[in-house]
């Protein structure tokens, strides 16, 4: 048997989650060219496990959206929108995909289809008004599945109590009525059979996303959740209930768990491990990123990697065997955990602090999402007030360079390390 | 319990009720919450755009409006990041500051921002704190039930915090209040539309306005006792340009806002606090009353762009409005940092455009205090449309 070297794996999921999204994106050029339509879906409950049963290729706008700013091409998309007559104030990933929608379809990565059909979940409110204006443009008819979510703080419903299943049976009712809108949108009848398949594959894409965060407890941590992690995270999106997906992820948690077992760590040498709270700030991604890595900070987790996997995080497993009542339970526990993360942030860091051995975090709202950066503020007070671990708080964009200071941020990124290196001092001599 | 927590509007003239709703609607003091609360009542808050407050009523709860108010954010600043509307900084800055005590903060899920504060409340004060989940596909077979259960759970939390059984028979009489109360409201507003010279906007939504902060009982006396006067009213018709106030569903003009509007227009119709108006006839008292209310919110309800509703086009429901208004032109507004408003002013003005209805576009935010320059700009607009 040949032994594997570590030349085969270390750097493996990086390499080929960017080959799949390279192929997503020319998949879809490919649908565009001949004239077909798209489901076009949310990260936060997107369906995809039910939407491939019926063939239908999956744009999700954020994603098209965020690439328009780490092609350094968003400032010209904006500014269409805005010409259009969309406000400065609202979230700039509807106003990008509103340029590329004006332009045809037009994108750096390639053409991207229109919708015929679009789906998506309450997690995020902007998700409605953003596919009305398909609903306008197109004539695109609109299907949201409405999740409840955590009603307060502890207040989760579980499994097998009435309040779940009253919950869970809303869901479920919402699914049996999204199956006859695709059935007439794609003309192509429902196979339950393979609804099973894709669930299947979903369940090793959320049971590989679980493991591989887990095993970023590691030390040295294995992975930058920022920036490898928004690799994995593009894959687990994109590539949701596929084989593909399926295979991406088995992967990944074996070049995890080589990594683990051999000691090998990201690019830098781990100074400072740090939690990451909010969304990155794509129009400045690299520059982002070496703020922390400069001083040997990485982030081994974020809240990114939770919500925008739509609670695939939690590594929810579906039964095969009853594929819709599973389907809606699923989905319900996911995008719950996923809207968790956003709102009930601070219980969800200060876990982290524990587990994953924080010496700080970093907290990022943006203007551009509210449903992510209203309560940042205030959950950093609770997060302080519960543990001992020092937090840097500074806002920008996801998108608009406007409201993005790059050096205003490396100043006050600088000095939280400079915080960090003197407590660290400051404990040395006092033990 | 007494029913009088704001007595001042009593044996008032009309002038007079309606100096009386402005000092009130302007103390951010809220006194009859106070004068509830010394008398040992407890209050339920409730975050925009519409709350069931039969339920709290029924436990014999105050239901308080939620909606913000003129203050500093001086607390609530550190609770909250940049880029946010000014109504979610100001409600929170109430409860931070004790001008206002709750016993129960219920939000919903209206906005990505709105939706945050069960959350954020819920980490500074430990009564319960929570979001009612009203539907957002609301064309799915499950949703009144689905409603309905939510009703339920939170008839269950408010039993909890007032100890208090709500009785079927309870829930009646509230509905009953409540029922007139739209009515009323209904009233007043069928006056603005067919003779807008006998109350301004600026007047009808200081009527409205107060509904919010008092029991519903003594809403209806002041509404029962202002409609007749003001349909006695010795004014004469002005040449006015009518206009449709759209914007206005959430965060809320200021009122010196809705007053320079109203000198130069005749407002005929508008979505201020929409919620207090938000069911649009009677809920039946007969039969399962939760699922009334439920398929009341649903099934007999006005439009805002914080519900999604296939069958309510936002657009096609505002030239609705307009045209049941007879309204000659739109003011289209948002509050500052509003998602759901800013998208649908583009959704509004676009389709203004292909009707031909002239309309001006404003942007407010709850705290500003310079009208001066939107003034000129609607006067500019109003006598345009008089001079085309």
């Amino acid at each position: 048997m040949t032994e594997i070297t570590a030349d085969e794996f270390v750097g493996r999921g990086n390499k080929e989650g960017a080959d799949l999204f390279r192929e997503w994106f020319d998949g879809l050029a490919e649908h565009a060219k001949r004239g077909e339509g798209a489901a076009y879906v949310f990260v936060m409950g997107s369906m995809a496990e039910l939407l491939h049963v019926f063939d239908f290729p999956l744009v999700l706008p954020e994603i098209t959206s965020l690439q328009t700013a780490v092609r350094r091409v968003a400032d010209k998309y904006l500014a269409e929108a805005e010409d259009y007559g969309y406000s400065p104030d609202i979230c700039g990933y509807v106003k990008a995909d509103m340029a590329v929608q004006l332009r045809g379809g037009d994108h750096p990565m390639g053409r991207i289809p229109k919708p015929a059909i679009a789906v998506m979940t309450n997690a995020c409110n902007t998700y409605i008004k953003w596919a009305e204006i398909w609903e306008r443009m197109y004539g695109t008819p609109l299907f949201v599945i409405d999740v409840p979510a955590t009603r307060q703080a502890g207040g989760q419903f579980q499994p097998g109590s009435a309040d779940f299943e009253r919950d869970r049976k809303y869901v479920e009712a919402q699914i049996r009525e999204l199956i006859p809108l695709c059935e007439k949108v794609s003309g192509k009848k429902f196979d339950i059979d393979r609804l099973r398949e894709t669930l299947k594959y979903a369940n090793d894409m959320n049971t590989g996303w679980k493991r591989v965060l887990e095993l970023n407890k590691s030390k040295p941590s294995l992975f930058n959740a920022v920036t490898d992690g928004t690799v994995y995270l593009g894959v687990s999106n994109n590539l949701r209930g596929t084989e593909k997906g399926s295979t991406f992820f088995k992967n990944l948690v074996e070049e995890m768990e080589y990594k683990a077992a051999h000691g090998i760590g990201t690019q830098i040498v781990e100074k400072y491990r740090l939690g990451f709270v909010g969304v990155p700030c794509y129009p400045i991604f690299r520059r982002f990123s070496e703020m922390f890595t400069e001083w040997g900070g990485n982030f081994v987790h974020s809240t990114y990697l939770n919500f925008a996997s739509g609670g695939g995080s939690m590594g929810y497993e579906y039964d095969v065997n009853r594929p819709i009542e599973s389907l809606a339970e699923g989905f319900l526990i996911s995008v719950r955990e996923a809207m968790d993360n956003m709102f009930h942030q601070d219980r969800v860091v200060i876990d982290w602090v524990k587990n994953y051995d924080l010496d700080g975090v970093v907290y990022h709202p943006i203007k551009s999402c509210r449903t992510v950066s209203t309560g940042l503020a205030d959950g950093r007070r609770a997060m302080m007030a519960a543990t001992d671990v020092p937090s840097l708080f500074i806002e920008s964009d996801m998108m608009d360079k406007r409201v993005v200071s790059e050096a205003q941020m490396k100043n006050r990124a600088d000095a939280f390390f400079e915080g960090l290196a003197s407590r660290r001092e400051m404990a040395k001599i006092s033990s | 319990m007494t029913n009088h927590l704001f007595g001042t509007w009593q044996n008032q003239s009309l002038e007079g009720i309606f100096a009386e709703c402005r000092e009130l609607a302007e103390n951010a003091d809220f006194p009859t919450v106070k004068r509830w609360r010394e008398n040992g009542g407890k209050v339920l808050g409730h975050f925009q755009v519409y709350f069931p407050e039969e339920i709290a009523h029924a436990a014999g709860m105050l239901p308080l409006k939620m909606r913000g108010a003129p203050v500093e954010p001086t607390h609530s600043d550190s609770r909250f990041g940049s880029y946010l509307c000014s109504i979610l900084k100001t409600s929170l800055e109430l409860v931070l500051s004790n001008r206002v005590e709750l016993d129960m903060f219920v939000t919903h899920p209206i906005c990505d921002a709105a939706r945050n504060l069960a959350a954020v409340w819920g980490r500074n004060y430990s009564y319960p704190c929570q979001i009612l989940y009203l539907p957002q596909n609301a064309n799915s077979k499950a949703s009144a039930e689905y409603l309905c259960g939510e009703y339920e759970r939170v008839k269950g939390d408010i039993e909890a915090v007032t100890g208090t059984k709500v009785t079927d028979e309870a829930l009646r009489n509230s509905l009953i209040v409540y029922n007139e109360n739209r009515r009323l409201l209904r009233q007043l507003y069928e006056i603005k539309r067919k003779q807008p010279w006998l109350v301004t906007g600026f007047e009808a939504y200081l009527l409205m306005t107060v509904g919010g902060m008092i029991l519903r009982e003594e809403h209806n006396e002041l509404l029962k006792t202002a409609i007749p006067l003001i349909e006695a009213r010795p004014a004469k018709r002005q040449d006015k340009i009518r206009v449709v106030f759209e914007g206005g569903f959430c965060e809320q003009p200021p009122l010196d806002l809705i007053r320079a509007i109203s000198q130069s227009c005749y407002i005929v119709d508008d979505d201020l606090l929409i919620g207090l108006r938000w069911i649009l006839e009677d809920v039946p008292l007969e039969g399962d009353l939760l699922m009334n209310m439920a398929d009341a919110y649903l099934e007999k309800s006005s439009y805002s762009p914080v519900q999604h509703d296939a069958r309510k086009p936002k657009e096609k429901m505002l030239l609705q409005r307009i045209a049941d208004s007879g309204a000659e032109a739109a003011i289209i507004t948002a509050a500052k940092m509003c998602e759901p408003g800013l998208e649908d002013q583009v959704t509004y003005t676009k389709a203004l455009d292909e009707k031909g209805i002239p309309y001006f576009v404003g942007e407010f935010e709850e705290n500003m205090t310079s009208f001066d320059s939107m003034e000129i700009q609607l006067e500019t607009f109003t006598e345009n449309l008089i001079f085309s």
